[in-house]
């Protein structure tokens, strides 16, 4: 028989029906989980409003303290990178450019001559760091695709805890910012030493244009330092949120060119199994006819045969 | 008069409302109360109750586990990493957590973790007014 390819061919449509319809009920997902990941980016803003206005105010009552976490050291010898990836694949760029930008930044550490601290969150990132012999100092998985404040005060915790030991004396952080589903942007934003609270201040968007002196209780250097960890966290916690909800947007954009693709291979793959079907019937009546005419001086046999060749292209066709 | 109201946590505005009054403890250790007009404030509060008293009477309680009270104009936000409403709180819960914490408490007087975890349970129990 000649239908071997068009049997080749089949299986190969069955296949890419079946990785279409994973990679649709993905896209799905991933649809519906960018729209709740981005809620509560949103839900978790007036928080961080809230304590921007709280420090300008401080900054505004004159509120100065030496906190361990404004720290600035004279010579960066050790910088700390926080990179934020995701645990699973198939998102897209979304891991190789935050991870690309991480690189980055431990590069530009070497070449000031400074070492550098990993402090990885997400599989991703981890596997690439470790498979090419980085030194990688915290490690946190299973957060990124729902990270809870209380997974952002761990990690600021570590990281306010490295900074103040002196064991590192800057921290860049490397995420994903969502600025809308259609766009993403890998930011790398100065997480530690905190800028001084004027500068806070200034760039907060918070409502207060009020210049009217505050009370404090105990007092706005007590204040302040209760507030600076709190501040920490709100950031990271912040930039875990945009991270899950690119990562979503991502995830659903690869997922949906990958079922896009597979629409157009199982087209593509069909008209060649039709070509395929159609050379074999074509194969096949030439044969037949052939012989029919090799019989050709038996003109009763050779026409009964045709009338045998009509009737088998009219079923094929 | 009135002030709005709003209580904020890290994952998102847990409460907003209108308010007469609002009662509150500062790590100081003095309760303090809020009507409109009071001056710009900014303080620490410590482990225990935030009272809201609603213009039309009503009160509610809320536990706030540490956190800041930012009073400005006729606004208040109470920023906390816990709050909860009264009727949020497990009695039954909090009660056990009250034992146990009492329980280790009378072998490991300085443990910081357990008083911590006994004080919480104790200003959940007292706001979900259930006797201390």
């Amino acid at each position: 028989m000649a239908g071997g390819k068009e049997r080749v061919l089949r299986r190969r449509i069955g296949s890419v029906q079946n990785t279409k319809k994973i990679t649709r009920a993905m896209e799905l997902i991933a649809a519906t989980r960018v729209v709740k990941a981005q809620q509560r980016a949103r839900s978790a803003k007036p928080y961080a409003e809230q304590i921007t206005s709280v420090i300008e105010n401080l900054a505004a009552g004159g509120a100065e303290v030496d906190h361990p976490l404004l720290r600035k050291a004279e010579k960066v010898s050790r910088v700390g990178v926080v990179v934020i990836s995701s645990d699973r694949g198939l998102a897209g760029p979304y891991n190789s450019s935050v991870i690309r930008a991480a690189e980055r930044q431990v590069q530009n550490a070497r070449s000031e001559g400074a070492d550098y601290s990993l402090i990885v969150i997400g599989r991703k990132a981890r596997d690439y760091f470790a498979f090419r012999n980085f030194n990688i100092d915290s490690y946190t998985e299973g957060i990124s695709d729902n990270p809870t404040y209380e997974d952002a005060r761990r990690i600021s915790e570590t990281v306010s805890e490295m900074f103040s030991e002196a064991k590192v004396d800057r921290v860049e952080l490397v995420y994903t910012e969502f600025l809308s589903i259609g766009s993403q942007k890998v930011t790398v934003r100065r997480f530690l030493p905190l800028e001084d609270t004027e500068v806070i201040a200034s760039e907060g968007g918070g409502d207060s244009s009020l210049t009217t002196a505050f009370e404090f209780e105990p007092s706005p250097e007590s204040v302040l330092e209760a507030l600076l960890p709190r501040y920490v966290e709100a950031r990271l916690f912040g930039a875990l949120l945009e991270s899950a909800a690119s990562e979503h947007a991502n995830r659903q954009r690869a997922m949906k060119a990958a079922t896009d693709n597979a629409e157009e291979l199982i087209i593509k793959l069909s008209r060649e199994m039709n070509q395929a079907r159609q050379d074999a019937i074509t194969t096949e009546i030439m044969e037949i006819v052939s012989g029919a005419e090799a019989l050709g001086s038996d003109s009763e046999k050779s026409n009964e045969l045709l009338d045998l060749v009509g009737s088998s292209t009219e079923n094929n066709s | 008069m009135t002030f709005q109201v709003e209580l904020v946590s890290p994952e998102s505005i847990s409460y907003s409302g209108e308010a007469e009054m609002i009662i509150a403890r500062t790590v100081e250790g003095g309760d303090i109360a809020f009507q409109p007009g009071h001056v710009p404030f900014i303080g620490v509060l410590s482990v225990w109750s935030v009272e809201v008293i609603r213009p039309d009477g009503e009160r509610d309680v809320f536990a706030v586990h540490r956190g800041f009270v930012q009073v400005a104009g006729t606004k208040v936000s109470i920023l906390s990493d816990v709050s909860e409403a009264a009727d949020e709180i497990d009695i039954e819960r909090a009660r056990e957590a009250r034992l146990s914490a009492q329980d280790l408490i009378s072998s490991d007087k300085d443990n910081e973790e357990v008083l911590a975890s006994l004080e919480r349970s104790e200003v959940r129990l007292r706001v979900a007014g259930s006797e201390v």
